[in-house]
């Protein structure tokens, strides 16, 4: 298969100005909200500390603790599977529902199952799955992968909502209005949940202690899928794991501030055990994730909570839209991601990136997210799995990184500092993602202006770029 | 090799060097607000309402607030509603509930969260498929962020445990949250202290 060509689709996308300037503010209002939420917790850069070692420590005890959990959760009740890759799931999948004859199910939002392509593979054997997550029923109902991992149809507007609803259900589409839209879906959906004859659920977390598969949704259509069929199936990427409550508090303390800014989200919910009269199966799926493990450039990318932030933050990514990156994982936790699932067929997703480090900065579980861009350019490059047209803009990033103070200078951005160097790596006319309008000189703060504002000694911020260590150095401070 | 056996001895022999596991300390914050206020703040933000003095009779406030409501779920001895959890049939069957009527055994202060568990519930479809959630909640049950809150013994016991923080809503379309999405289309909490005569759940850290 060719190479996905992610500046190719982003210039399409740019071509449509609606849409890319809706897409633009949609996702910059939620960086701009996840910032507002940080803010106000004194501890979060500790809590990212936390949750990047938490998240280290059961990495590197992984085997341990998948046996604790499945241990706790057969105690609890639940028939645990393990499935080496997308195939294997899929397969499990079906034979637990074929052997219950389900021929209907309703299902919560997954990104596992959009890596497995779950829902085809069922299609295919007469199991129809209808989606429950509103974005991703959109997505669904318009045959598109999720634009987002947090919002799967962020990359429509109200009015396109507007007319699938009217294609789809005869809904009045002069009517883009998200309230009525909602409405709609819910009448549409409740009929398909109550006569659903299993339910399925991803995981945002496996708490190893409890046995408990967590999930983390504003609607309440996980808890529905889950608890209104007698049948339940959790698909569980094996990095989902974590020890116990007590860790958990931490990561659900920062997943939706750094997903939407808001607290929390409307149902946070931990299913350990099947419901009264019902079944529980939980699928851990392993698809790549081991071998990743053995990387000891890349499986730091194995701590990802799925937030989204780093996205938010990308301006690749916001201009770009996430169908352009053409894989189920986009933005910058989809470049370090699918280039392991696929090598040449995502060869040219790292230089979807200006390496500014935003998305480190924003990371709650502080993956070095931008230094594994660069090492996956650095890795196509010797694999000669780059196109001529991106040669300058490595370059550049090389520059960049071997100079942290020069580095440091272009992430912050300040106007005329950008002006100089990423201006040569973005708009360079090699690059089409930068080809078609200058990107506004970026607002967020980065950690060094944070620094500077708030420091209170006489300290200098220190000169490395690695977000980690200036973090730690605040804490220090602080303590 | 079976597949389990295949998986786990590749995380083994894969594994990145060992790393402790810190301690997460508890973050109590000082502060002049009473968790009751931080409570109901935090739950605003997401849509959910506080009822901060527990009406005198509940059944009035409830047909004075829900006056279209004929089917009301009660799981609670302070309200006698049309229909009790143990009579569903089967867990699709509260999709008719207009208000359902819970006690919480935990409310967070941080994040305007009430814990739902089976032991309150019976039947855990009544505080998602309900058109309305009604939650009473005891002060003295408040906690005051969720490091506390995952102290409660619900989260080692109960088979099904939700932190509900506001009615169902989505940002979806165009990024702004509506309601309802599939669940409630509004949670109302009234803070009320516990009849004198129901014991404090087992276990409760206080
Ligand atoms: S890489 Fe970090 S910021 Fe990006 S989605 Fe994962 S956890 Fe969130």
């Amino acid at each position: 298969m060719k190479p996905i060509d992610q500046a190719r689709n982003a210039l399409a996308f740019l071509e449509d100005d609606t849409h890319e300037h809706a897409f633009d503010q949609l996702i910059w209002g939620l960086r701009e909200r996840r910032d507002a939420a940080a803010r106000e917790v004194p501890e979060w850069e500790q809590l990212r500390t936390l949750a990047s070692e938490i998240k280290e420590h059961t990495l590197s005890n992984l085997a341990r603790y998948l046996e604790l959990f499945e241990a706790r959760a057969k105690r609890n009740g639940v028939q645990v599977h393990w499935a080496r890759d997308a195939h294997e799931h899929n397969q499990i999948v079906y034979d637990i529902l074929s052997s219950h004859n389900v021929e209907w199910l309703v299902k919560s939002k997954s990104m596992l199952t959009e890596e497995c392509d779950t829902r085809a593979f069922l299609g295919q054997r007469g199991i129809e799955v209808a989606e429950t997550d509103l974005g991703e029923r959109i997505q669904q109902l318009d045959d598109e992968p999720p634009s987002h991992i947090v919002g799967p149809a962020f990359q429509k507007t109200p009015q396109d909502v507007a007319d699938l609803f009217h294609r789809v259900y005869g809904s009045d589409p002069n009517r883009p209005d998200p309230v009525y839209l909602a409405q709609v879906m819910r009448e549409q959906t409740r009929p398909l949940i109550l006569d659903a004859q299993a339910g399925m659920t991803g995981a945002n977390f496996a708490v190893a202690e409890t046995g408990a598969v967590v999930t983390v949704t504003n609607e309440g259509n996980a808890d529905l899928s889950a608890n209104v069929p007698k049948l339940l199936i959790c698909s569980v990427g094996i990095e989902k794991v974590i020890p116990g409550v007590e860790q958990l508090a931490v990561f659900i303390r920062l997943l939706t501030r750094s997903a939407t800014g808001e607290r929390i989200t409307q149902y946070t919910s931990h299913f350990a055990a099947p419901r009264m009269g019902g079944e529980m199966h939980i699928v851990l799926v392993d698809n790549g994730r081991s071998q990743r493990l053995a990387d000891e450039r890349f499986w730091p990318s194995l701590k990802c909570i799925r937030c989204g932030a780093c996205m938010n933050t990308c301006p690749v990514y916001r201009r770009s839209g996430g169908l352009s990156y053409g894989s189920t994982y986009m933005g910058p936790i989809g470049i370090i991601t699918m280039p392991s699932v696929d090598i040449h067929r995502h060869s040219e997703l790292p230089y979807a990136s200006t390496i500014n480090g935003s998305c480190s900065n924003v990371c709650p579980v502080q993956i070095n997210i931008h230094e594994q861009i660069y090492e996956w350019r650095e890795v196509m490059g010797a694999k000669g799995e780059f196109s001529a047209t991106k040669k300058a803009a490595m370059k550049v990033a090389d520059k960049l990184l071997s100079n942290p103070r020069a580095y440091r200078v272009a992430a912050e951005a300040g106007g005329s500092a950008l002006g100089v160097l990423p201006r040569f790596a973005i708009y360079n006319r090699l690059n089409a993602w930068g080809r078609r309008r200058e990107i506004p000189s970026p607002a967020e703060e980065t950690f060094h202006q944070w620094y500077a504002r708030n420091r209170t000694g006489a300290a200098q911020p220190p000169e490395t770029p690695a977000e980690t260590t200036e973090a730690k150095a605040v804490d220090d401070e602080r303590a | 090799m079976s597949v389990r056996e295949d998986i786990l001895t590749a995380i083994r022999e894969h594994h990145p060097p060992p790393r402790e596991l810190p301690e997460v300390p508890d973050f109590h914050r000082a502060t002049d607000n009473s968790l009751s206020d931080l409570f109901s703040r935090a739950l605003a933000r997401l849509d959910g309402k506080t009822v901060a003095e527990p009406p005198t009779d509940l059944q009035m406030w409830l047909t004075e607030t829900f006056p279209d409501a004929g089917r009301i779920c009660s799981a609670v001895p302070e309200l006698e509603g049309t229909v009790t959890p143990a009579e569903f049939s089967d867990w699709a069957a509260p999709a008719d509930v207009d208000v359902t009527v819970v006690r919480t055994p935990l409310g967070v202060a941080e994040t305007g969260s009430v814990l739902v568990t089976e032991k309150e519930l019976e039947v855990n479809t009544i505080v998602v498929l309900a058109q309305h959630l009604v939650v009473l909640l005891d002060p003295a049950d408040l906690v005051e962020n969720i490091h506390d809150a995952y102290h409660h013994p619900s989260f080692q016991q109960a088979a099904y445990a939700a932190l509900l923080s506001g009615p169902s809503g989505s940002a979806d379309i165009g990024g702004k949250t509506v309601h309802p999405a599939q669940g409630v289309t509004t949670l109302t909490v009234i803070l009320s202290p516990r009849p004198a005569s129901e014991a404090i759940p087992e276990g409760a850290t206080r």
